[in-house]
C-alpha cells in the first residue's frame, strides 16, 4: 500500500540491519500484556464456534439436541462414550454417488475459475494503473461500482444465453460465470497493489525501450506474486464454497461438493447433524490450500525488493 | 464438438477438459498481447484495448447488461409483461416495515465493515511478528474457508435457546446461565438481534481484512517506524500516528470491499431469522421477492435500491483515489 | 443424482459395507436401501407386475430419456428412483433424476431461461399456479393422465392440479397433516385416553397442565424452518379453521371470498391460541410461548421422547423425522392420533401433496406422466419404500403394500368417505400471503404479544388487490 503522510525514504534499498533490528524492537513493544490478551480473546472468539461444530459433528444425533457440545469433555473424562462416527458415515457413504465425483467436480470448476479471472484482472488492472488513456478513471470507477450487482439478477439472462448457445449443463458456463463475477473485485484489489509499485521502476524500464507487454511481464508480475497468491486464495475460497452458480449454471454431471453438502440436510432439512459432518469434509481442501500458501500472507503484498 | 463441450460423468475427461479450457484461454490471451506488442506506433487506445478489453467485454456481458435489464424490469410488473411506471418503488416504500428494513441495511453497512476492519487491524497489529503469527492468523482466517451452510449451523449452536430447566445447547446461553442469568431468546430481542446477525458476517470477513491489512503493515518502511520510535512513540501512539496513516489506502480498500459485500448479504439473515423479528435487510427482501414470491418487478426495484445505496461509498472512493493520485 | 449412476450405487453400498458393518446392519434392518439386494432399490419387494401394453400406444420409446426435477433429495430420493424402475424396464426409457432443496427457487429461473426439465414434481399447487399464470410454462395434462386422475382420484385432488379450468398436474404423493403425535406408553402410564373430540382434548390438556413440572407442558410446537419459517404454524391454524368454522368457510377463506380477518377466522386463531399462546400449555421442553417461533420444526416433537412434552401436532411425514431408532407404532415409542374435531361424526382433515408438471410433450414424457398418475406407480412406490413415511390418496393404492401401520392409518383416513379433506390453504393462497405474510404473521404471533386480530388484520392488508 502506498504511504501518504509520513515522508518516504529511498525505496528499494534495504535499511541497514542495525536499524531493522531496532525497528523490530520498537514493534515488539506493542506486544504488551494487553496486546497479548486482545490477541488471545479475538483468537478464541473466532475459533470456539467452529470448534463447537467440530465436536458436534462427532456426537450422536440425540445428544446434539439434548446437551451442549462442551459437556462432552466432562462426560468423556467420566468414561462415557460420547463420540460416534455415525454422522461421518452418513455424510460419506449413505448416498448413491460417491463423494470422489463431487471432489473432482469442485476441483475442475475451481482451477480455471481462479486462473482465468485473475489473469484477465491483472491485465485490466495494469491497463488502469499504467496506461494513460482517455476516460480511464471513469471506466475504472464503473468497473469498481459493478461490485454491487447481486449475481442473482444475472442468473436468468446469463442462463438464457447459455441455453441459446447450447453450452448449459457443462463446465463451460460455470467457468465463464465465475470469471465474470470475480472481475470487479479482482480488478479493484489488484489495481491497488499495482499502483503501489514505484513509478521509477516502470519509468526506468520504459526508458530502456520496453513496451507495455514487456513491462507487465518482466517488471510488474514478479513484484506482484505475493498479492496474486493472496487474492488467488480468496477467489479459490469463494469458488470452492459457491453453491448458487453451481446449482443454476451446472447440471448433475458438474455439481461440486457444496451442492452435495447442502443436500445432506435431507428433503425436509432435519438432518443437520449429518450436515455438520459434511461441512467439515468440505472445509478440508480450503484449509490445506490456505496452509500451503500461508507464507504469502505473512509478508507484504509486494515482493520484497520494493519496500521495507 | 460434443467432446469439447461435455465430459459426461467421466472424471479423466473432466480433468482433460479443464486443462483444455485453461490452455485455450492462455492461447487467446497470448494472441491478444502478441498483436498489441507487434503493432508499430500503436495508439494508447489500441494498447489499452488489449489490456482492458477482455475484462470489459466479460463485464459488459456478465454484469452490465443484466444490471441494465434489472433497471428496466424495475418498472415492469411481476413477470415483465407490461410497464407499470414507478409502482414497484411506491410499493416497496409503502410496505409498513420498509423503513425498518432500510434502517437495518444502513446499520449493517455502517457497523459490520467498520468492526470487521477494526478487529482485523487490531489483530494484525498485535500478532505481527510474534512467535505464533502463522498459527494465530490461521485461526482468524478459518471462518473464510467455511461455506455459508456450515456457518449457519455453527452459529445456531451459539445462539440456540433452551428453557432454564433443561440443559442449554447454545454456547451463549450457557455462558449466561453459568453467570447466573436466565436464558435469553437472542434472535427475538430487538434491536440486539440485528447486531447478533452482524456478528456472523464480521466473524467471516475479519479474516479478509486481517490478511490485507497485515500485509500492508509489513510494507510500512522500517525507517519510518524507527524514526517515530526515536521521537518517543510507542504502543498506542505508534498505532495511531504511524500505522493507521501509513496503511490508510489499504483501510479504504478493505472497508469498501466489505461494505459492498455487506450490502449484498442476505443468506445470514435468511437462514437465521428469515428476516423476521425486525431483522430484514434490503438484500433479503430482494431475494424474497425475486425468488420466493416470483415478483421480478418488485425484486428488480429492490436491487436498484441497492445500487443507489452504494453511491455514497463510490463517491467516497473516488475522492480517496484522487487524493492518492495527488500524492503519487 | 442421475439414473446413469445407478450402477455406482451398488459399488458404494459395498464400500459402505466394508467401512461399517453397523451401518449396513441398520440399513438392512430398517430401510433396506439396496445394500443387501442384488439389483438396487426395492424391486425385491412384492411390487405387482406392470402391464407394459399401456405404454405401447406412445410408440417405441427405447433409448429415450426423460428428465425429472424434484425437491426430494437423498435418502428419500432412492425410493423415488426405485419406483421408476418398472416403467424403465417396460419402455426402455431412462429417467434422469435431479433433486435440489433449492428447486422451488430454481425451477422458475430455469423456466424463464428456456431450460425447463421435462417433468417437475411440484411440492405444492401454488408453484403450479405461478408457473402457469405467470410464465405460461406448464403443458396441460395429456388425456391418458386425465383419464387416470378421473378414475383413481377424487374430484378435489383433480381440482388442485387445475388452473383456470385447465387440468395440468396429476397428484403424486399425499400427506395427512391432521395428526397429533404422542407417546403411547406415557399415556398408558398416566391413564390417559386418546381424545375423541376437541373438548376431550382440551380437557386432557387442562388435566395434564395441572401436573406441569419444570419445563414439562402438555404441548410442544416449533415453526422454525429456515427461510420457510412459519409454515408448521399455518398448518395448525388451518386445522383449527376446519374444525371451528367448517370446510365451507375454509374454502371461502382461502379464495378470499371472506377477508382473512373475518371474525370466524379470528375465532379459530383464538381457539388455537388457547393451546399455543397459553404458557401453561406450551412449550414442553422448549421454553415459553415465544420459543415456538425459534424451535426448529424438525426437532419440536423430540421433547416427547424425554417426557417433557405430551402432544405434538405434525403431519404424517413427521414419522421420518424422529431420531434414528425411535419406534413409530401403536405400542412403540411414539404414535399419532387424528387431531379431533368438534364432534365424532365429522372428520375434517388437512392434506397436502405433490403434483406432476410437464414442460414438454414428447411421447416418452407423456408416457412417463401417465405412469406416474397410475396406481401402478403408487403401488411400486409403496413397495419401494420399506421404511414407510409415504402414502397416496390414489384410491387404487393397495394398503397392504404400505410399509407400516401408521402409513396404513393415513391411507385409511384418506380413503374414508367420512373424511372431508381440505388442501393446505397456505399453498392455495396467493404467494404474497401463502408463503409471505401468513408465515410471517404466525411467527410474529408466537414471538410477540400481538393479538389474533392484529395479526390477521396485517395479513388481510397484504392480500394482493385486484
Amino acid at each position: 500500500m502506498s504511504t501518504t503522510t509520513p515522508a518516504v525514504a529511498p525505496k528499494a534499498v534495504p535499511p541497514p540491519s542495525g536499524l531493522q533490528e531496532r525497528a523490530r524492537k520498537a514493534k515488539k513493544k506493542l506486544t504488551s500484556p494487553w496486546a497479548s490478551m486482545i490477541a488471545v480473546v479475538i483468537a478464541l472468539a473466532w475459533t470456539v464456534p467452529t470448534f463447537g461444530l467440530l465436536v458436534t459433528s462427532f456426537r450422536p444425533e440425540l445428544d446434539i439436541r439434548q446437551s451442549g457440545w462442551w459437556t462432552v469433555f466432562g462426560d468423556a473424562l467420566a468414561g462415557e462414550g460420547v463420540f460416534s462416527l455415525r454422522n461421518y458415515e452418513a455424510a460419506l457413504f449413505s448416498r448413491s454417488t460417491s463423494l470422489i465425483d463431487f471432489f473432482v467436480n469442485s476441483f475442475v470448476i475451481t482451477l480455471p475459475a481462479v486462473f482465468i479471472p485473475i489473469t484477465i484482472a491483472l491485465l485490466a488492472a495494469y491497463g488502469f494503473a499504467w496506461i494513460d488513456f482517455k476516460g480511464r478513471d471513469i471506466l475504472f470507477v464503473a468497473v469498481f461500482a459493478l461490485q454491487i450487482v447481486p449475481i442473482q439478477i444475472t442468473l436468468i439472462p446469463l442462463l438464457r444465453a447459455y441455453v441459446d448457445t447450447g453450452i448449459n449443463g457443462t463446465f463451460w458456463p460455470i467457468w465463464l460465470s465465475h470469471s465474470m463475477f470475480a472481475l470487479p473485485l479482482a480488478i479493484f484489489l489488484l489495481h491497488n497493489f499495482m499502483r503501489d509499485i514505484p513509478k521509477s521502476l516502470v519509468e526506468a524500464a520504459r526508458v530502456d525501450g520496453a513496451g507495455h507487454v514487456k513491462i507487465f511481464f518482466q517488471v510488474i508480475l514478479p513484484l506482484l506474486v505475493p498479492a496474486i497468491a493472496a487474492f488467488a486464495i480468496f477467489q479459490f475460497l469463494w469458488v470452492w464454497n459457491d453453491l448458487l452458480v453451481a446449482l443454476v449454471m451446472g447440471g448433475t454431471d458438474t455439481f461440486p461438493l457444496t451442492v452435495r453438502v447442502a443436500e445432506l440436510a435431507g428433503s425436509r432439512g432435519g438432518d443437520w447433524h449429518v450436515l455438520s459432518a459434511g461441512a467439515f469434509i468440505s472445509i478440508l481442501v480450503p484449509l490445506i490450500v490456505f496452509l500451503a500458501l500461508q507464507r504469502y500472507f505473512v509478508r507484504g503484498l509486494l515482493a520484497g525488493s520494493v519496500k521495507g | 464438438m460434443d467432446w469439447f463441450l461435455s465430459a459426461g460423468d467421466d472424471p479423466v475427461h473432466k480433468l482433460l477438459l479443464m486443462v483444455i479450457a485453461i490452455a485455450l484461454f492462455v492461447v487467446v490471451m497470448a494472441l491478444i498481447l502478441f498483436v498489441v506488442d507487434r503493432r508499430r506506433n500503436p495508439s494508447k487506445w489500441f494498447i489499452a484495448g488489449g489490456f482492458v478489453g477482455p475484462a470489459l467485454i466479460l463485464l459488459t456481458l456478465g454484469l452490465l447488461l443484466p444490471a441494465g435489464g434489472t433497471i428496466v424490469n424495475s418498472f415492469q410488473n411481476r413477470n415483465g409483461s407490461e410497464f407499470i411506471g414507478l409502482d414497484n418503488y411506491i410499493r416497496a416504500f409503502s410496505e409498513p416495515a420498509f423503513l425498518l428494513v432500510l434502517g437495518n441495511t444502513a446499520l449493517w453497512v455502517l457497523v459490520a465493515p467498520l468492526l470487521a476492519t477494526f478487529i482485523g487491524l487490531v489483530y494484525a497489529v498485535v500478532v505481527d511478528r510474534s512467535r505464533f503469527e502463522k498459527f494465530a492468523k490461521a485461526l482468524v482466517f478459518l471462518p473464510m474457508a467455511i461455506s455459508m451452510v456450515g456457518a449457519s449451523i455453527i452459529w445456531r449452536f451459539v445462539y440456540e435457546f433452551k428453557p432454564a430447566s433443561v440443559e442449554q445447547t447454545g454456547l451463549l446461553n450457557q455462558l449466561v446461565v453459568w453467570l447466573g442469568g436466565e436464558p435469553v431468546q437472542f434472535l427475538l430481542e430487538r434491536p440486539g438481534n440485528t447486531f447478533l446477525l452482524m456478528v456472523v458476517l464480521i466473524w467471516i470477513q475479519t479474516g479478509f481484512s486481517m490478511t490485507l491489512l497485515s500485509a500492508s503493515i509489513r510494507a510500512i518502511p522500517t525507517d519510518i517506524v524507527e524514526a517515530a520510535r526515536l521521537d518517543g512513540l510507542s504502543g498506542f501512539g505508534m498505532f495511531w500516528r504511524i500505522t493507521i496513516p501509513s496503511i490508510r489506502p489499504a483501510l479504504v480498500v478493505v472497508l469498501t470491499t466489505i461494505a459492498m459485500t455487506t450490502l449484498k448479504v442476505f443468506d445470514i439473515v435468511r437462514t437465521m431469522t428469515a428476516g423476521r423479528y425486525g431483522t430484514s435487510v434490503v438484500a433479503n427482501e430482494f431475494y424474497e421477492q425475486s425468488f420466493r414470491q416470483n415478483n421480478a418487478g418488485l425484486g428488480a426495484a429492490l436491487a436498484v435500491l441497492l445500487f443507489v445505496i452504494v453511491i455514497p461509498v463510490i463517491i467516497y472512493n473516488v475522492r480517496q483515489m484522487r487524493l492518492a493520485e495527488e500524492v503519487r | 443424482m442421475s439414473i446413469r449412476m445407478a450402477s455406482k450405487r451398488r459399488t458404494v453400498a459395498l464400500a459402505a459395507a466394508g467401512a461399517s458393518l453397523a451401518l449396513i446392519l441398520s440399513a438392512c434392518a430398517d430401510t433396506d436401501d439396496g445394500g443387501g439386494s442384488g439389483d438396487g432399490g426395492g424391486s425385491d419387494a412384492a411390487a405387482p407386475a406392470l402391464d407394459c401394453s399401456v405404454y405401447e400406444e406412445f410408440g417405441d420409446l427405447e433409448g429415450k430419456t426423460v428428465s425429472v426435477y424434484t425437491t426430494i433429495v437423498e435418502p428419500e430420493a432412492e425410493t423415488q428412483v426405485a419406483s421408476y424402475e418398472p416403467f424403465e424396464e417396460c419402455t426402455g426409457v431412462t429417467v434422469e433424476y435431479e433433486a435440489s432443496r433449492e428447486m422451488e427457487a430454481q425451477l422458475p429461473v430455469r423456466v424463464q431461461a428456456g431450460n425447463p426439465p421435462d417433468i417437475a414434481i411440484l411440492p405444492q399447487p401454488g408453484l403450479l399456479n405461478t408457473l402457469v399464470s405467470q410464465y405460461d410454462a406448464v403443458l396441460p395434462a395429456p388425456e391418458q393422465v386425465e383419464a387416470n386422475v378421473d378414475e383413481f382420484w377424487s374430484e378435489e385432488w383433480k381440482e388442485y392440479g387445475t388452473v383456470d379450468g385447465t387440468f395440468y398436474a396429476a397428484p403424486l404423493g399425499s400427506n395427512v397433516k391432521s395428526y397429533v403425535w404422542y407417546s403411547p406408553s406415557m399415556f398408558e402410564e398416566a391413564g390417559y385416553e386418546v381424545p375423541e373430540t376437541w373438548d376431550d382434548m382440551m380437557a386432557l390438556t387442562e388435566e395434564i397442565a395441572s401436573t406441569n413440572e419444570g419445563a414439562t407442558r402438555p404441548w410442544c410446537a416449533g415453526v422454525e424452518s429456515g427461510d420457510a419459517t412459519g409454515w408448521p404454524g399455518t398448518d395448525w391454524i388451518e386445522d383449527v379453521v376446519l374444525r371451528t368454522a367448517g370446510p365451507e368457510v375454509y374454502d371461502q377463506w382461502y379464495q378470499h371470498e371472506i377477508p382473512f380477518n373475518d371474525p370466524q377466522i379470528v375465532e379459530a386463531w383464538d381457539t388455537a391460541g388457547e393451546i399455543l399462546k397459553n404458557p401453561d400449555h406450551v412449550n414442553g421442553g422448549l421454553g415459553g410461548v415465544d420459543s415456538i417461533a425459534t424451535a426448529p420444526w424438525t426437532d419440536a416433537g423430540y421433547p416427547i421422547l424425554d417426557r417433557s412434552c405430551w402432544m405434538h401436532r405434525a403431519a404424517n411425514f413427521y414419522a421420518t423425522q424422529w431420531p434414528e431408532g425411535t419406534e413409530v407404532a401403536p405400542d412403540g415409542d411414539v404414535y399419532a392420533f387424528y387431531l379431533p374435531s368438534m364432534s365424532t361424526d365429522e372428520r375434517p382433515t388437512l392434506v397436502a401433496g405433490e403434483f406432476i408438471g410437464a414442460f414438454t410433450d414428447r411421447p416418452e414424457v407423456q408416457a412417463f406422466q401417465t405412469y406416474l398418475s397410475s396406481p401402478d406407480w403408487a403401488n411400486a412406490k409403496a413397495a419401494a419404500t420399506p421404511a414407510g413415511g409415504w402414502v397416496s390418496a390414489n384410491n387404487a393404492l393397495d394398503p397392504e403394500l404400505l410399509a407400516t401401520d401408521f402409513d396404513r392409518l393415513s391411507a385409511e383416513i384418506l380413503a374414508d368417505p367420512a373424511t372431508v379433506a381440505r388442501f393446505d390453504a397456505s399453498d392455495l393462497m396467493p404467494s404474497e400471503v401463502g408463503t409471505g405474510s401468513f408465515w410471517a404473521g404466525i411467527t410474529e404471533w408466537f414471538a410477540s404479544d400481538a393479538s389474533s386480530q392484529e395479526v390477521t388484520d396485517t395479513i388481510e392488508e397484504s392480500w394482493p388487490k385486484n
